[in-house]
């Protein structure tokens, strides 16, 4: 009956592009649970993936096994061919909640040099071309106004550009985002979401964005990775997005409801609940 | 003129060997103490600084007692202090707490006893102030090398660690993940940080260290922008404050009819506390583009709002 791994169309019916990232068969048990099961997809070069699922399914953990930060207990990670490495430049990342306190003594242009080599010993020389390559990356992500102002001072949605700056001026292949949608408003949002599918085209670059809910994404997501239980399944968002695979990645039924141009994912009523939408419901508590 | 300068500069202030040391030393110990000490106010380390200050108080205390210069004291078990807290310390924030906790308990019980016996032996009386309080009119010369050695290990420390811990403090996840050892970067920082604290109970008294760490830092990150300007800043607060704290306190000896000078740690702190108020001020703020103008407050109306 279980069907965990699932991939609705196969890699090569759909991935054109070539292939920048390959999860196989990842599984990940902590503290005696198990997190993730026989997780498979794949993401092309340029495309714009949604990891998208319930709090606690999974995603973070996904995320910090793709970047190294976490062992997994079976299956492999490639990363442009090449099982991954320790320090991999080819993936940017920009965690989720990432705190910039007002006083810290950082224009939003040094938070994104640092992106060049804050990984290296030392201080960094004074150079024209590094201070080029932050301005234009800065501009690219619309953030040219605030390039100057305190990190600390920034709004959310502010913040993330540069944060995203900073995980592209090193030209990795792969963009990883956790959540970065989740403290921001509607608009905010939107503009972040616009802003990365555009990225993926200029920079020629694959993002893999975490997200409970998935509405703001659906115009722009190439492909989805529905992540529930510890259980994926991947492919276009149409064909992923259906009662029938969703229920059997949750082990229970849910039904795939269209109300006003958004799609719910709605559970049965189920034991120990009502029945309950399991993916809007976060971002009505956290609007 | 002549009354003005000698108004501010009592007699024999610049002939004054202790007080050549005391400037020498004094100096040193807050260069090295701003720039670590940026680096603890951003990383919300304080508590860690202040720790380190009381394990510094038992390692001179007991430093004294078999008849070692103070400072290595300071310094040896500050260093000491540092690896355990990050062993114990594991890498979540409670733990770090907890951590800190302990071993400034363990610390400060260990400074009792060698206190104690420091005073009962009846050799070093003067243990309690100068340990807890710092005597900087009372340091020898022959320490001057031992200090500007011990300085040169922690800027050293600092320089190397900067991009990676700079990184680190904004966020260890991204840090991490682009391959940064940030429990490598840490242990460099904490070396640095256990160095300068033993560097500042020598000038001010272990228990003060915390103020000529935290308090040029605080002010620096309240009036910069950047982690470059914020050192400058920080440096030149603490050498200000140390320097017209000493200064203070040499001349204090001729202001009442009693003849008493007064600790120069009073003053380091007072002036330190003031400087900390004045960069409070909302004119600093703004004269230093901390806050925000017109154009971008609209973006950020509830840090605004927080502010005013």
């Amino acid at each position: 009956m279980r069907q965990a791994g699932e991939t609705v169309t196969g890699p090569e019916a759909s991935v054109a592009a070539p292939e920048v990232l390959r999860v196989a068969g990842v599984s990940v048990s902590l503290a005696g649970r198990q997190v993730l099961d026989d997780v498979s997809f794949t993401v092309g070069a340029g495309q714009f993936t949604g990891l998208i699922g319930p709090n606690g399914a999974g995603k973070t953990t996904l995320l910090r096994v793709i970047l190294g930060l976490q062992r997994a207990t079976a299956g492999t990670v490639s990363v442009l061919g090449q099982p991954r490495s320790r320090r991999n430049p080819s993936i940017g990342y920009v965690p989720q909640k990432v705190l910039l306190d007002p006083d810290l003594p950082m224009r939003a242009r040094d938070l994104v040099a640092l992106g060049i080599d804050g990984h290296r010993f030392g201080m960094p020389l004074p150079s024209r071309a590094r201070r080029q390559a932050v301005s234009e990356m800065l501009h690219a992500v619309d953030a040219d106004r605030f390039a100057d102002a305190g990190v600390g001072n920034l709004s959310g949605g502010e913040q993330q550009r540069v944060l995203i700056a900073h995980a592209l001026i090193s030209r990795p292949r792969l963009l990883l985002l956790d959540e970065p949608l989740a403290n921001l408003d509607l608009r905010s949002g939107q503009e972040v979401v616009s802003l990365l599918a555009r990225l993926a085209t200029e920079q020629q670059v694959a993002v893999l964005l975490s997200a409970h809910e998935m509405n703001p994404l659906l115009p722009v997501m190439d492909r989805v990775v529905y992540l529930a239980a510890g259980r994926a399944a991947s492919g276009p968002a149409d064909q992923v997005i259906q009662a029938d695979v969703l229920s059997r990645l949750y082990g229970h039924h849910v039904d795939v409801v269209h109300v006003h141009g958004r799609v719910l994912v709605v559970a049965d009523a189920a034991p120990g609940g009502d029945g309950a939408d399991l993916t809007a419901s976060h971002a009505a508590e956290a609007g | 003129m002549h009354q003005i300068w000698t108004w501010v500069f009592e007699p024999g202030f610049f002939s004054s060997a202790p007080v050549h040391v005391a400037v020498v030393t004094g100096g040193v110990a807050a260069i090295v103490s701003a720039v670590t000490g940026v680096f603890t106010v951003m990383r919300g380390q304080s508590f860690a600084g202040h720790a380190l200050g009381d394990v510094s108080a038992a390692g001179g205390s007991g430093a004294l007692l078999v008849g070692l210069n103070p400072l290595l004291g300071f310094v040896g078990l500050g260093i000491f202090g540092a690896g355990v807290m990050d062993m114990i310390g594991v890498r979540r924030v409670r733990g770090r707490d907890l951590a800190t906790g302990i071993v400034l308990g363990a610390a400060i019980g260990l400074s009792a006893l060698f206190l104690y016996l420091d005073t009962a032996t009846g050799a070093t009386s003067g243990a309690p102030q100068q340990i807890l309080f710092g005597s900087i009119f009372s340091i020898t010369s022959g320490t001057i090398p031992v200090v500007v050695i011990f300085s040169l290990i922690s800027l050293a420390s600092i320089a190397l660690a900067w991009r990676p811990l700079l990184l680190a403090t904004v966020s260890p996840d991204i840090a991490a993940a682009r391959g940064v050892r940030v429990r490598v970067v840490g242990l460099l920082y904490m070396l640095a940080l256990a160095v300068s604290v033993g560097l500042s109970s020598l000038a001010v008294g272990a228990i003060l260290s915390t103020a000529l760490l935290i308090g040029p830092a605080a002010i620096a990150l309240r009036v910069t922008r950047t982690a470059g300007r914020a050192l400058a800043t920080a440096c030149l607060t603490g050498i200000g404050t140390t320097w017209l704290g000493i200064l203070l306190a040499y001349d204090s000896y001729y202001w009442g009819a009693g003849h008493q000078g007064l600790p120069v740690s009073f003053f380091i702190v007072a002036l330190i506390f003031a400087g900390y108020l004045l960069s409070g001020l909302p004119a600093a703020r703004i004269a230093a583009g901390r806050r925000e103008t017109a154009s971008h407050a609209a973006a950020s109306p509830a840090r605004d709002q927080i502010a005013a």
